[in-house]
């Protein structure tokens, strides 16, 4: 038996920023955790390790992180981190994003982070809201919820953030739940193992707006609501997901072998120089 | 002297001195009449071991720009008017998270898609003032391609130098025309590396230093620091204390106007006796300058004042320039920007005329000269 190292989390916390800003029972503090519980059992090196965040709460979390981390523009982390990686292939490049900042204001920036396929892990906290900024309507927020800004129930229909992912190209592309942290964590490594780009989608409760708002009980009732959603990807989607209909289905949803961009264009560029000696 | 001669289009000169400056990562989205740089840009970064990448947008183009400058690659992006605009608010980025960059901007009608092949100067004080809430920027005005070369290669040397975003801004005249130029040595040309920190206790990232320039962290090597574009403190962290808040804001303003001896460019033509002096840049400044040396055949008095470095303006050159002239004419390819920080500057001390053209088409020289015979005629 090899047991790995026990996971400690303060070792990769900034311990000095504590207490955090999250509400009680936020999932985004649960996400953190496993992506950290991940970079651990890999065992990435905090000074090779680059976190590239965009804003929101989700965005927030990353400076929690004792690593190189980098709190961008709204929407366009993946755009931050696709310089950051071409420059500096040398670096684990891990996105943090949020169901807003990805999908929405960021959702091209997404498309093409995809299709090009540089070695970035984007993991995108869907709380289906728009936490940071008071709870507002987002891409993700199921059919009928109140949020400010649809005081009658949302009637916009959602994204499924990983078929838009895997529709565009990415070479990976996975789904978990926050309420199951092993199996999320297991996720994340295999994201991050992967070569190419991957997405996560990580189901995340935004428990103070979000679920106050729509009357979904406390933060441990949130989770349960997971429980009662989810569906293991070797069952298919099925109907009876009372909270997020249809959507939760969870594992590796996708994983192709396709060349990494990065790669390629440094073999391209090497076969250029040799050609002009 | 190793300097050689070389036939360089405008576009082609900035790609080749950012280069030759140390450029090693490019992003850029296609536009005109900019587009001439990313492609050359694409043929050159592979052969150098540096990275093009053509991004789905200019917002993502800068925001590429920066990440690889978090890195420490010296990065750049060119664009014109649409995607300059789309690029502001992670300008402000790069400002607050002090993060160098060049920023080329090659000037065509506006607004909006406005005229894409004309030349135009409409776009001076949105490099200068584009983005929100008050901000460190240097922006450079190259008035031929030998300019665009030496100006771009400027870029590079002061954006790393005070870890701020530079913006080169040129018309589309200047970025289309076709002139021998000196090539400088490559020893000349490559611009020195922002300050980088050395790992230490209790370093922090943004801590105050004698250049008011703290050095700048590269990731990977034992310092693990945090970015970001809120108000932050010297740790890097964010705050909202008023008093740092304070410090914060005012130390990005002041690491500016501090090294205004560096920053400053700017060319006086025959200004010493000149009663009245010109102001002009780009295109325009070499009409103008034509101009002037008609005007001296004809026995008036004008000379010319350039601002090479646009922004902060070279206000004690200005002064200097305009000591005893009895006018100023600003002609300008807009309905009147630089004219603005003309009159700023002058202060009701001596009167300040325009001349302006929006019509896609530049200035002639004999326009000048007219508008200043005109405005001789009041004396
Ligand atoms: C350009 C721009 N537009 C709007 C905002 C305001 N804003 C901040 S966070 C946010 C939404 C964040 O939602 P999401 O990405 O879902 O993150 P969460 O807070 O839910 O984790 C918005 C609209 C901004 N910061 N920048
Ligand atoms: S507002 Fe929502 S998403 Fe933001 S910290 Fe609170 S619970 Fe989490
Ligand atoms: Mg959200």
């Amino acid at each position: 038996m090899t047991e790995p190292l026990a996971f400690d989390i303060r070792e990769y916390l900034r311990l000095e920023l504590m207490p955090h800003f999250m509400c009680p029972g936020c999932g985004h503090g649960i996400a953190l955790r496993a992506l950290l519980w991940a970079v651990h059992e890999l065992g990435i090196a905090k000074d090779k390790l680059a976190v590239v965040s965009g804003i929101g709460c989700s965005g927030r979390v990353g400076a929690y992180i004792d690593a190189n981390t980098y709190h961008t523009t709204h929407g366009r982390p993946l755009a931050f981190a696709t310089g950051l990686a071409l420059a500096r292939p040398d670096l684990k490049v891990v996105v943090i994003t949020g169901d807003g900042d990805c999908l929405a204001i960021g959702g091209n920036h997404l498309l093409h982070a995809c299709r090009r396929n540089l070695d970035l892990t984007c993991l995108m906290f869907n709380n289906e809201v728009y936490g940071m900024t008071g709870g507002q309507v987002s891409p993700t927020t199921s059919a009928t919820r109140l949020t400010t800004t649809t005081p009658t129930g949302n009637a916009e229909p959602v994204f499924d953030a990983c078929r838009i992912a895997e529709a565009a190209g990415a070479s990976f592309v996975g789904r978990e739940v926050t309420r199951q942290v092993p199996a999320l964590k297991n996720l994340i490594k295999s994201a991050m193992s992967h070569v190419g780009f991957s997405f996560v989608e990580v189901i995340s409760d935004c428990t103070e707006i979000y679920g106050r708002k729509n009357d979904l009980g406390e933060a441990p009732e949130m989770i349960l609501h997971q429980k009662a959603d989810m569906r293991p990807e070797a069952f298919g989607n099925v109907a009876d997901q009372p909270f997020r209909p249809n959507r939760l289905t969870t594992g590796i949803l996708s994983q192709h072998d396709l060349p990494e961009y990065g790669e390629t264009y440094r073999a391209r560029a090497a076969l250029l120089r040799s050609g002009e000696k | 002297m190793t300097t050689e001669l070389q036939p360089l289009h405008g576009n082609q000169a900035c790609a080749l001195a950012a280069v030759a400056a140390g450029c090693r990562f490019f992003a850029g989205y296609p536009i005109t009449p900019s587009s001439e740089i990313a492609e050359h840009m694409s043929h050159e970064l592979p052969r150098v071991g540096g990275v093009f990448v053509q991004m789905e947008d200019e917002i993502g183009s800068l925001a590429a720009c920066i990440g690889a400058s978090f890195g420490g690659a010296k990065a750049m992006t060119a664009t014109s008017g649409p995607g300059f605009s789309l690029m502001q608010e992670n300008l402000g980025y790069a400002a607050m998270t002090e993060t160098p960059c060049v920023i080329v901007n090659v000037m065509r009608g506006g607004p909006s898609t406005g005229m894409p092949t004309r030349p135009a100067q409409g776009d001076l004080m949105q490099a200068r003032w584009g983005t929100h809430g008050d901000h460190p920027i240097i922006v450079l005005t190259p008035a031929s391609v030998q300019e665009i070369y030496t100006e771009t290669t400027r870029a590079f040397a002061l954006s790393e130098r005070f870890r701020v975003p530079v913006v080169v801004l040129y018309d589309q005249v200047v970025a289309q025309l076709l002139e021998s130029i000196e090539v400088p040595p490559a020893e000349q040309s490559v611009a020195a590396d922002r300050p980088w920190a050395a790992a230490g206790n209790g370093f922090q990232p943004y801590a105050e230093t004698e250049s008011l320039v703290p050095p700048m962290v590269r990731p990977g090597e034992g310092l693990r620091v945090h970015t970001t574009g809120l108000t932050h403190a010297p740790t890097g962290f964010p705050t909202q204390a008023p008093p740092v808040a304070d410090r914060a804001l005012k130390r990005l303003l002041e690491k500016i106007e501090k090294h205004r001896d560096v920053i400053d460019k700017s060319d006086a033509y025959r200004c010493e006796d000149a009663e009245i002096v010109i102001v002009a840049c780009g295109i325009t400044a070499r009409a103008a300058r034509r101009a002037v040396a008609t005007l001296r055949e004809e026995g008036v008095k004008a000379g010319l004042f350039r601002p090479l470095t646009m922004w902060p303006f070279p206000e004690r050159a200005f002064r200097a320039a305009t000591a005893n002239a009895r006018r100023v004419l600003v002609p300008e390819l807009n309905a009147g920007q630089l004219i603005l920080e003309v009159e700023r500057l002058t202060a009701g001390r001596r009167p300040v005329a325009g001349l302006n053209r929006v019509d896609g088409e530049p200035l002639a020289p004999r326009q000048i000269s007219d508008r200043v015979k005109e405005l001789a005629r009041h004396d």
